[in-house]
């Protein structure tokens, strides 16, 4: 799942009933325009699925006789849905993908690998996104989907207390920015903290793991990189943000409400991502509006090694489609960089089309163009189809190790045998291919 | 002779009849479940979807990495609270209800019954909705109670504590009904002569409710008390629409966990042994229920 679906999973829960209903009502719409011409299915997710559908009518006049049926899929059932789509072989044409699941559906043959149509394309190359974001799509070496909306995570914080702390800006080597976040708890005083990172999130250990050069997944992917130098060194320094209590070790369950304690200092930074920048600018009290800012992480040795995650959501064509040069169509309509910036006023996603960047409106507010920046260093969470699962299972180890459950080195020990474990089917796959002499 | 003749076309006649109802059996249960025992010892995933061709033969090692997982015996942990808390509680509501609506006393009996048994069709999806609300921990009607009563308010869905008493409340409160109607259709089913008999010999009450109802109850308790275990030991939809498993986890059942492992994981092998594992665990829980209540009955 994106980064974004997982923050939004619970409240997207509520709204699925009502998405359903309107998906149906689309279904039943679609049925009546049939006849003539050619109808694309195209499967979106929740609020995407609903803003995605005023982009259409101007696809349709380009594009005489073909007619796109845009069908809301909640998030929550998103991966079912497709997967039960798959098996029961009926995909749409196009499909919004997770960035993250794209390795998963490449494994099932179920998307069409990209290059014959990218070779033939005037408009879509890999130089016209983001490399981290391009690279999402690109398992063994083929491209597998084209980026259309964009997702990262980096450092909303309180300038107010950076600036009571003796700063005028983050700090962007670590040593530098935990003095930063040193100085900032002393400004709050004790029982508050410098900087909030949820104990159930996986984000916050993997992005440091990246950030010190850790592969997270080594040998292609076929076994955990967890006990070697480079995640522990990014695994040492998150714990050591809960150990100098600068970091509450709560979940984010445990926070009923993180603009309010945001803006009564409990927390004076938070990695997240560009939904917040709505939610910010929404929910927190006026007198507060000027007090708040974003900045991309801070790396070991600064700038240049601040990496952060590739998310976002791709838009891939199913390999079942009978339709498939109007499908590339839409992709190509949809990633064209006026109807991405015009997608970006629809819904506040962030395009991943390098020239929509060049704009104004979108780099005109500084705590977005933060986002720009950090966007240039960004990389993939390993490509694996049980990525989620690993995730998933780092997030209840690191929980204990920041609980004081166990110690990092037993839980980085324990979850690496697990991890192993769950890879075991691809090194067999591997050792396979190894065999049959088809490495890539 | 003819006789015969007769009884062999009646046998074929039967067989015609039954055959409708024998292949639908066998082909939407016989055939899954050997076909989920069969995928037990394999280990069909995501890779096997796509090329069927990578599907391995893996022995008995999915239920040993069943019994190895730590996250299976806390799902089971989860499951046993259900049944062990869930279930009697589940019991005692039905037979209160049943009790109530068939008290001589009574009025309406039809329309309360009627009351009682509404939880049992509604959808659980609405059900989750209005319960979210109701448990809501700042603007929920139970909470609200609380504070009436100078209770503390409960973060029922949220607070890992909570999250499985509130699950079991809804659970009992969804499903009592069902077992209420055995109850009823069982009481009815008691001679009135045995009361007046008791009532003749001095017997109160109490006494005759623990004496003739109960007695005479037997076979339903033994009834209720299978199904409302079997029932307890497959919960999921409680948990899957009111929690997704959470908060930390303290929600997950088996069920739940077999759930995640094939639709979201998509470790169908894997998967399937937990069916299987479960399945036998629900067994032999069944047996010694069966043999308790069985001897714990006899007069």
């Amino acid at each position: 799942m994106t980064l974004r679906a997982t923050a939004r999973a619970r409240v997207r829960a509520t709204v699925a009933f009502a998405v359903a209903a309107l998906a149906v009502a689309a279904l039943a719409a679609g049925c009546a325009a049939r006849g003539g011409g050619t109808t694309l299915r195209f499967w979106a997710m929740g609020r995407e699925g609903e803003v995605v559908q005023q982009l259409m009518p101007a696809f349709e006049r380009e594009h005489p006789g073909v007619h796109v049926i845009v069908q809301q899929i909640p998030w929550t059932a998103a991966h079912e849905k497709l997967i039960t789509a798959y098996v029961g072989r009926s995909t749409p044409d196009v499909s919004q993908l997770g960035n993250t699941w794209v390795p998963e559906f490449t494994a099932l043959h179920a998307i069409e690998p990209l290059r014959p149509w990218l070779a033939s394309s005037t408009t879509l190359d890999s130089t016209k996104f983001f490399h981290g974001i391009w690279d999402t799509n690109v398992i063994d070496g083929a491209p597998m989907g084209v980026p259309w909306y964009v997702d990262t995570r980096l450092l909303f914080y309180r300038r107010d207390v950076l600036r009571a702390a003796g700063y005028d800006s983050m700090p962007q080597s670590w040593a530098e920015w935990k003095q930063a976040l040193r100085a900032m708890k002393r400004v709050v005083g004790p029982g508050k903290f410098a900087i909030f990172l949820p104990t159930n999130e996986w984000n916050p250990p993997i992005i440091f793991g990246l950030q010190a050069g850790s592969p997270i997944l080594k040998d292609d992917g076929t076994r955990a990189a967890f006990r070697d130098s480079a995640f522990r060194a990014g695994f040492d320094f998150y714990m050591s943000l809960f150990r100098e209590n600068l970091a509450p070790s709560v979940s984010g369950n445990e926070i009923a409400n993180v603009y309010q304690e945001f803006a009564r200092r409990y927390f004076n930074a938070y990695i997240t991502g560009p939904w917040q920048l709505g939610e910010f600018r929404n929910r927190l009290p006026d007198s507060l509006q000027g007090a708040w800012a974003t900045s991309p992480l801070p790396g070991p040795t600064g700038a240049a090694s601040g990496v952060s995650l590739a998310g976002g959501s791709s838009l891939v064509l199913f390999r079942a489609s009978r339709a498939k040069p109007e499908a590339w169509a839409l992709i190509e309509y949809l990633a064209r960089p006026d109807v991405q910036l015009e997608f970006w006023r629809l819904s506040g996603d962030l395009p991943g089309r390098l020239e929509a960047w060049r704009d104004t409106a979108l780099t005109h507010d500084p705590n977005t163009r933060a986002f720009g920046v950090q966007l240039e260093r960004v990389v993939p969470t390993p490509k694996v189809p049980e990525w989620e699962e690993i995730a998933n299972r780092l997030q209840d180890y690191v929980e204990r190790a920041v609980r004081g459950t166990a110690t990092p080195d037993v839980v980085l020990a324990q979850l690496s045998v697990e991890v192993d474990r769950l890879l075991e089917k691809r090194r067999w796959l591997h050792g396979r291919a190894l065999a049959a002499g088809s490495v890539r | 002779m003819s006789a015969l003749t007769t009884e062999r076309r009646q046998q074929r006649a039967a067989w015609g009849f039954l055959a409708p109802a024998l292949i639908l059996i066998a082909v939407f249960f016989f055939v899954p479940v050997i076909a989920g025992l069969v995928m037990s010892f394999t280990d069909y995933d995501v890779y096997a979807i796509g090329a069927p061709d990578t599907i391995r033969f893996m022995g008995l090692r999915n239920y040993q990495q069943v019994l190895a997982d730590p996250e299976f015996w806390h799902a089971l942990r989860n499951t046993l609270y259900f049944v062990v808390v869930g279930g009697p509680l589940s019991v005692l509501a039905s037979l209160s209800a049943a009790l109530l609506v068939n008290a001589k006393i009574a009025r309406w009996k039809g329309l309360f019954r009627t009351i009682y048994f509404t939880p049992v069709v509604t959808t659980m999806v609405a059900v989750a909705i209005v319960f979210r609300y109701l448990l809501h921990p700042r603007y929920g009607l139970v909470n609200e109670g609380l504070t009436l009563l100078h209770l503390k308010p409960i973060d029922w869905l949220g607070d890992p504590h909570w999250s499985m008493p509130a699950i079991v409340l809804l659970a009992v409160w969804k499903n009592f009904g069902y077992n209420m109607l055995i109850f009823i259709a069982g009481l009815q089913g008691i001679p009135e002569e045995l009361y007046e008999a008791a009532e003749l010999d001095g017997a109160g009450a109490g006494a005759r409710f623990v004496h003739v109802t109960l007695p005479a109850l037997a076979p339903t308790f033994l009834f209720v008390g299978v199904m409302t275990m079997i029932g307890q030991f497959q919960i999921f939809a409680e948990p899957y629409v009111m929690t997704q498993g959470g908060p930390l986890r303290s929600t997950v059942s088996v069920v739940m966990l077999m759930y995640e492992q094939g639709f979201r994981w998509w470790r169908m092998g894997y998967a399937s042994a937990i069916a299987f594992v479960l399945f036998v665990i629900m067994l032999i829980a069944t047996l010694i229920q069966m043999r308790l209540q069985g001897e714990g009955r006899r007069p």
